[in-house]
């Protein structure tokens, strides 16, 4: 069977699977929304107050730590799964918690790699943001936790761009939860370790389906957070 | 004792004066109008008045308590108003209605409030509009409804007309009247505009380069001031 073949007949099954409601892949499917949802969410919980505090407040070293966030914003997943790994197997530091190869094990390397991408646009959009604004929350006697209310909603825009960069690095990485997941089926198994497997075993047709439903998801998650971006910005504008 | 004083304040940037030794005193209730050429030091004062600089030496005294080393408290009784406002990503309701939320006002008393004051500067047709897609005049017309809103004892208001067309000029400064006039607020504006400063103070204040030249009543210091000085940039003889 030629590439394109593959690729015709991979479609063909991805409308079957789609719409047989296939239970195998439906649960690969919520797993992966699932470990991918709950990391970036834990990212931004993270993410948004240390970095709105790096911004915010002067420190010695300040521009070390923003340069470090920075660079980790490109941290590769299959590290990130490697320490995880370390950390939470029977002989590491964590071992005693008995995460590894559990859901749980992938949200965390997943966290680790949406925190420093939520952290980086969070300074990135308080640090652009009018410096003026500032002197007029001062002015109007505005107490500091009003203050990071208002800086936070003036710069929504980047927020959100961060929590698309973020939930798009944690839907599509394959190396982290493949290493601290194990890729179990109907317990750990996500879309992209699926897609790898099936690869590797020929069927093609499955794993371009499965690539199929991942950008799906991977669509409806970013049409909706778009849809945020884009009433943020009329509200802006109109 | 005065409402608000200052004494020898001093601010230099880079070793250039911005602010040479001013003292001066004015009583509450008062319509203070300081003048001077740009580069003068008025947007300086203000803002040392306001807190949000410290001055090099010297005091600002309100109401009898130094607030010069520690303005927090004692600001949430003076309103500023900026040349060039700033206003939040949000509609014009809650610009306004911040600066209640910012003292812990209930619901209620802010809505009352803050369309009373939406009414009074003509702005309750907007109260739903997206603040960034106002017009300057409007802009600046909310910066006001904002300042007011907490009734402060004290309004300072740099330059709060400057580009402005005569509609929004003629709506701020009626406004700034009836705020001193009826509520007994003392007012600060600081303007290069001497014929806004005749139309609206009670007193006139000079600056130029940073030092007090003169101040007083404003029709003998529109009619005799005191330093040649004062004459010259009144007569408009002044370069600047």
């Amino acid at each position: 069977m030629g590439g394109f073949e593959i690729i015709v007949e991979g479609f063909a099954r991805a409308l079957q699977i789609l719409f047989s409601g296939d239970q195998e892949i439906l649960g690969i499917t919520l797993l992966s929304l699932r470990v991918s949802l709950t990391a970036t969410l834990l990212g931004a919980a993270f993410g948004i107050p240390i970095g709105f505090l790096v911004a915010r407040k002067d420190f010695h070293g300040k521009s070390v730590v923003t340069t470090v966030i920075n660079t980790l914003m490109g941290l590769p997943p299959v590290v990130v799964g490697l320490v995880v790994y370390l950390f939470l197997s029977s002989s590491g530091p964590l071992g005693f918690l008995r995460l590894l190869y559990t859901p749980e094990a992938m949200i965390i390397a997943q966290m680790i790699l949406t925190f420093p991408i939520v952290c980086g646009i969070t300074i990135s959009s308080i640090l652009s943001l009018n410096p003026k604004l500032k002197e007029t929350l001062v002015s109007l006697s505005a107490p500091s936790s009003w203050e990071a209310r208002v800086l936070l909603n003036e710069s929504r825009l980047g927020l959100i761009t961060a929590l698309i960069a973020a939930f798009g690095a944690a839907i599509s990485e394959v190396g982290a939860i493949m290493m601290v997941g194990g890729n179990l089926l109907g317990y750990t198994r996500a879309l992209t370790t699926a897609i790898m497997l099936y690869t590797n075993m020929g069927e093609f047709a499955t794993a371009i389906a499965l690539g199929i439903i991942l950008l799906l998801i991977a669509f409806g998650v970013n049409l909706f957070l778009t849809y945020l971006q884009m009433r943020s910005r009329v509200r802006r504008t109109t | 004792m005065p409402f608000l004083e200052c004494r020898a304040v001093d601010k230099s940037y880079d070793g250039k004066h911005a602010l040479k030794g001013v003292t001066f005193g004015i009583e509450g209730g008062d319509l203070l109008s300081v003048v001077g050429p740009s580069g003068s030091g008025k947007t300086t004062l203000l803002r040392i008045i306001d807190g949000l600089e410290k001055a090099d030496s010297g005091e600002v005294i309100l109401k009898g308590k130094k607030i010069s080393d520690e303005p927090f408290p004692h600001r949430k009784t003076i309103g500023m108003v900026f040349q060039n406002p700033v206003l939040f990503n949000t509609t014009v309701f809650n610009n306004v209605a911040y600066s209640l939320r910012f003292r812990g006002k209930k619901d209620e008393t802010i809505r009352k409030k803050v369309d009373g004051m939406l009414k009074l500067l003509r702005l309750y047709d907007l109260r739903e509009r997206s603040a960034p897609t106002l017009s300057g005049g409007e802009a600046q017309r909310v910066a006001l409804a904002r300042a007011l809103v907490y009734d402060p004892d004290l309004l300072l208001l740099d330059e709060p007309t400057a580009n402005l067309d005569p509609y929004n000029v003629s709506i701020i400064e009626e406004v700034l009247q009836r705020s001193n006039r009826e509520h007994g607020t003392t007012v600060i504006v600081v303007t290069h505009n001497i014929f806004q400063a005749k139309r609206l103070a009670r007193t006139v204040a000079f600056l130029l380069e940073g030092e007090l030249v003169e101040i007083g009543n404003s029709a003998a210091f529109f009619e005799s001031p005191r330093d040649p000085r004062t004459l010259s940039f009144i007569r408009g003889e002044m370069v600047y």
